[in-house]
């Protein structure tokens, strides 16, 4: 009996601490600051959800456009690492996500399985035609995080090898580590062969460019590692990105996918950042989270900062 | 059961039976991880369970040790070898060694330590030198257990060894990891289908050596 009254009790305290914190935000406290700076869209309380995946580096990209559009005077709901396309895109098609870091090149397979487009030109044309109704993309940055051959730098100078057109020049099969799915991907040997005429073998490692597969690069197991190009192993490890002049692997620019909900405030907010997110920034954003365990909400606060953009 | 009819499909194709990447080659990949990982592990279990068993020394230690690997991830510890070692066999076989080792070191102590004290102290009474105690006595009588235990850790072992192409090495894995990336389920699922073939193989036979290591006079029926 005292447990079920203590309880009660309890229930009571904290429905009457809810209804003061209704009370408190029907008010909406951060109105009134953020008035002074002043938009149109800020002053009628307007409020954003920024998603992320369920991805370390695409939280970081979140957070920076979270925390602009809070510069710029609009109340951001953050809900991260929301996990695959199939799960989020369908949050952002009924309007529950306003705000949501992408890769270009995916973004547009998901929605058209057969597209053509294979610049980062084309691709950026062809989602304005294919997204749904509702849904836009705003200009992408320059940053990537793609599929991407690497070499040793001993490697690479040894052979002088800048661009996949290069390993032309070297003979006998290399050997690529990668994930087993990538053998069946069009940028995998087979389009390898075709697009560059080289002859690769591909040696399955399932930790997605991880540190078995660096391993394996740095030991000479292998002369080819695919690694996502915004993985901090690149430059910790002094590896060269081959450049891919014919684009056999199909662009994934940072692309933010937002809702009409997005006005031109927080449009012209966001592509602020895109504008100044270089590959060398997105790898050293990355850097900072992976080798000293920092937050999210402060490395991109860090940086913003270091930009001028906060 | 959509799924099993394409599993079985893809196990029954042809065209997935040869080559480097075919069935019979990955079984007999996967098969051999496993009798090597087994046989290097009762190399070291054997000896080790049975000193344990025959003089009682070492058996906090022994019982402490097996239970405490027991709880060790072998995906971690593949992970782990595979940095410092570097892709290929060696990482993962020494996973599997490890994984190995507490069902036969358990098995091999447990038998002889299974025995009647009546029996042992019969044969030191008729004049046994205890070297003649262990092989003629603990050994024999101490054999199915052990059997048993090497049961235990080969069947554990083949149900693991698909972690072996997580780090670069062949085996039954290739399937699983490559219809888990491909989003190619019967493929997936006729890798698995594969895998409890072996394990069901693996427990025939050795039900089988277990009966015949049993020593007549223990043997019920």
């Amino acid at each position: 009996m005292t447990n079920l009254s203590r309880r009660g009790v309890l229930g009571l305290a904290g429905l009457a601490g809810l209804a003061v914190l209704s009370a408190c935000s029907s008010s909406d406290p951060l109105a009134t600051p953020s008035a002074s700076t002043a938009t149109s869209a800020a002053m009628t309380g307007a409020t954003l959800v920024v998603g992320s995946q369920q991805y370390y580096s695409n939280e970081i990209i979140a957070e920076l456009y979270a925390q602009v559009l809070e510069k710029a005077g609009f109340t951001v709901k953050r809900q991260y690492q929301i996990g695959q396309r199939e799960v989020y895109l369908p949050e952002l098609e009924s309007g529950k996500v306003d705000v949501m870091p992408e890769y270009s090149g995916n973004l547009l397979q998901f929605y058209d399985k057969k597209t053509t487009a294979k610049d980062p030109a084309a691709i950026q044309t062809a989602l304005g035609e294919k997204l749904p109704s509702g849904l836009r993309v705003l200009t992408a940055a320059a940053a990537t995080d793609q599929d991407s051959y690497n070499v040793t730098k001993a490697f690479a100078e040894e052979h002088s090898l800048t661009s996949l057109e290069d390993l032309v020049k070297l003979s006998g099969k290399l050997k690529v580590a990668a994930n087993s799915e990538f053998a069946t991907r069009p940028y995998g040997p087979l389009g390898l062969k075709s697009v560059y005429g080289v002859d690769v073998e591909s040696v399955p490692v399932e930790d997605s460019g991880g540190p078995l597969t660096v391993k394996a690069l740095k030991d000479g197991t292998v002369q080819l590692a695919d690694i996502y190009t915004a993985d901090p192993a690149i430059t910790k490890e002094g590896f060269v990105t081959l450049a891919d002049p014919k684009n056999l692997i199909l662009p994934q620019n940072v692309t933010p996918l937002v809702s009409a909900k997005v006005d031109a405030t927080a449009a012209a907010a966001i592509e602020k950042v895109n504008a100044q997110l270089s590959m060398a920034d997105l790898l050293s954003l990355n850097a900072k989270s992976v080798e000293q365990a920092a937050k999210s909400a402060d490395v991109a606060r860090e940086w913003l900062q270091m930009k001028n953009l906060l | 059961m959509n799924y099993f009819a394409d599993a079985l499909a893809w196990i029954v194709d042809p065209a997935h039976l040869h080559g480097s990447n075919g069935i019979l080659a990955r079984s007999a990949e996967h098969l051999w991880y496993t009798l090597l990982a087994v046989a290097l592990a009762c190399l070291v279990a054997i000896p080790a369970g049975w000193y344990v068993g025959h003089t009682g020394r070492g058996r906090g230690f022994a019982v402490g040790l097996s239970g405490a690997v027991r709880a060790v991830p072998t995906l971690g510890l593949i992970t782990l070898f595979g940095i410092l070692l570097g892709i290929g066999l060696t990482g993962p076989m020494l996973a599997f060694v490890v994984l190995a080792i507490p069902s036969i070191l358990a098995g091999a102590y447990a038998g002889v330590e299974a025995i009647d004290p009546a029996v042992l102290d019969a044969a030191r009474a008729s004049g046994m030198t205890e070297w003649q105690v262990l092989r003629q006595v603990e050994i024999p009588l101490g054999l199915p257990l052990t059997v048993a235990g090497v049961r235990s850790a080969a069947l554990q072992v083949v149900a693991t060894a698909t972690l072996a192409a997580y780090v670069g090495a062949g085996g039954l894995g290739r399937y699983l990891f490559l219809g888990l990336k491909t989003q190619d389920y019967a493929q997936m699922l006729a890798g698995s289908l594969l895998v409890v073939a072996l394990a069901l193989i693996s427990e025939a036979v050795f039900s089988t050596v277990q009966r015949f290591t049993t020593p007549a006079g223990l043997r019920t029926l």
